[in-house]
């Protein structure tokens, strides 16, 4: 059975600062896939470049056996492939409920898009008292609810999440990972990027582990933070 | 009584004391100058006063093409002005030399529809050309090297005009029936009755567009982060081409307006009328879509008022008047009347 996402030999570079180099991963459907490593490794690269905002200098993305590495990243959406991107990049000077509408904004489906809006209301609870509230004036946690929720709007085949964790109160981290769980359990691919590699390696099923552009272990998850250089490098060890 | 609780003293930075109380004086000046002008002549007060509003609904519509490109890559598109320019000869070249219309009638009236539809058309055809061939492959450059290029885009645009054009001013004969309304002691006439008749369904029709359509919500995306416009599957290069068709229509209908209610065209025109719309739309606040509009208005105003009333300085300080206006407002509101200050949040 071949991957949903099959990345392979995948370089990147900014000029002549090679951020990623010969990176190969493999997510395939159903799976939580994470993707960790510390500051400045390159997993922000990786998911900018599968969803066609940079171009790989050399490698091939593919996605359900089809090469997209040459796609825009409004085409990969169109795909199939929705991404909550670092730094939750929400649109601040729009409302809470056109962000959302947003997410959808390449499906026609009135009614299904309506059940979508529904479900990721009953997901984060707290967007939909915030539904005609400008999405800049909400908090950091909500707003991250509102970046996930944006991006499950598209109905993906993957979801990437990159850094949902990051700058939250301990108590929004557990909801959030509570979540991703559960975007999981009702079929959606995901794929995570964290620096919280603990809470990372509890709901995957495997990993990556990323350094200076390569990836460096693989596997099991709950292998891996098992991994004695795992648990020094990144798990505070 | 006693003062709220736990409340500490307000303390007062002595700049910016000083600040409100030179914007309260020289608020409290213009309230008095117009209050006395209003006295010696209602009638004509307001007759100037819609005067000037007339020619700030044209400085409206080219405001919002800048206002909306600035808004949507922060690019200031020097060459909007003269685009406008271009609309003014476009509107000349359909009504007079094409079919052959210069006095009011339905004939009259149909070609003037006509005209604004061609346009309309022409000058967002051609932004959207200079979009895709100039600006398009600069957006990641530094900001000098689009911001260089609009004002090369100006020049290119100023020749074609000089070639069409000629030199020197033409005049035209309008269409639009030259009489007026009176109310009371109020003088309206009929261009300006035009002039709002198609400014005003323009200006409903844009608000439309921008707040109730998937392509407006797409600009204002676009606008906010490109990157994660891209991210909902947002065709950010379509989305910014139609920004630019938008911002050109607008001064297509603009510089028809001006054809016929002035009369006259000159290649020279969109330096001008563009540097009075561009410092509108600063003065609404950049990037502000009503900004721009009431930026436009007020300008107008001033002018109007400036120029027609007993008291005002004159047509020969004009200029002078409403950017002295303008460098006032900046210093005790420097985003603008309608504009925020953006702080970069990290």
């Amino acid at each position: 059975m071949s991957a949903l996402l099959e990345v392979r030999d995948l370089t990147v570079a900014y000029g002549n600062i090679v951020a990623v180099q010969g990176l190969s991963l493999d997510v395939h459907e159903g799976e939580i896939v994470t993707l960790i490593g510390s500051n400045g490794a390159g997993k922000s690269t990786t998911l900018r470049t599968i969803s066609g905002l940079l171009k790989a200098r050399s490698g091939s993305v593919a996605f359900n056996g089809e090469r997209i590495d040459h796609l825009e990243g409004h085409e990969t959406v169109a795909k199939g492939i929705c991404q909550s991107p670092e730094g939750r990049r929400i649109f601040g000077g729009l409302t809470v409920d056109e962000n959302l509408e947003l997410g959808a904004f390449l499906r026609k489906d009135k009614a299904e898009i309506a059940a979508d809006r529904e479900y990721v209301l009953g997901l984060f609870p707290r967007l939909r008292e915030r539904l005609t509230q400008k999405a800049g004036t909400m908090s950091g946690g909500e707003q991250q609810m509102l970046a996930v929720a944006r991006a499950l709007m598209g109905r993906p085949r993957l979801l990437i999440l990159d850094e949902p964790s990051m700058g939250l109160a301990p108590v929004l981290v557990d909801l959030i990972f509570e979540t991703i769980v559960k975007i999981n359990e009702q079929g959606t691919t995901i794929l995570l990027v964290e620096q919280n590699a603990l809470a990372a390696l509890r709901v995957a099923k495997r990993a990556y582990v990323l350094e200076s552009g390569k990836i460096k272990l693989s596997g099991d998850a709950a292998e891996l933070a098992k991994d004695p250089e795992v648990i020094k490098a990144y798990l505070g060890g | 009584m006693t003062g709220a609780p736990g409340r500490s003293a307000p303390t007062i930075d002595p700049k910016d004391l000083t600040l409100k109380i030179s914007g309260a004086i020289i608020g409290l000046v213009i309230v008095l100058w117009l209050g006395k002008n209003f006295l010696y002549d209602p009638g004509q007060f307001l007759t100037v006063a819609i005067q000037g509003l007339k020619n700030g609904a044209l400085y409206a519509l080219i405001a919002l093409g800048y206002t909306m490109v600035y808004g949507i890559i922060q690019l200031i598109n020097f060459a909007h002005g003269d685009l406008f320019m271009l609309g003014t000869m476009m509107s000349a070249f359909v009504i007079t030399t094409v079919l052959g219309q210069s006095s009011p009638g339905p004939a009259g009236y149909a070609a003037f529809v006509v005209a604004l539809v061609v346009s309309m058309a022409f000058c967002g055809g051609l932004n959207v050309g200079i979009e895709r061939f100039a600006y398009r492959r600069l957006r990641r450059a530094p900001k000098l090297a689009p911001l260089i290029t609009a004002v090369g885009v100006s020049f290119v645009l100023q020749f074609i005009g000089l070639r069409w054009n000629g030199s020197g001013q033409k005049q035209w004969q309008s269409v639009i029936p030259d009489g007026q309304i009176n109310i009371g002691s109020v003088e309206i006439d009929v261009q300006t009755i035009i002039i709002f008749a198609v400014t005003i369904p323009l200006l409903l029709l844009l608000t439309w567009l921008v707040t109730r359509t998937k392509q407006g919500r797409a600009m204002r995306a676009t606008a906010q982060d490109q990157d994660a416009a891209r991210l909902m599957g947002i065709n950010v290069d379509r989305t910014i081409s139609f920004t630019f068709a938008l911002g050109g229509a607008l001064a297509g209908a603009a510089g028809l307006m001006y054809q016929q209610v002035v009369g006259t065209t000159a290649y020279n025109l969109g330096f001008q009328l563009g540097l009075i719309a561009f410092t509108s739309a600063v003065l609404g606040g950049i990037g502000n879509l009503t900004g721009a509009v009431l930026g436009g208005l007020l300008i107008g105003l001033i002018q109007g008022l400036n120029d027609g009333l007993v008291y005002g300085l004159g047509q020969q300080w004009s200029q002078s008047v409403v950017f002295t206006i303008l460098i006032l407002l900046m210093v005790f509101k420097p985003a603008g009347l309608l504009g925020k200050n953006v702080t970069e949040k990290v």
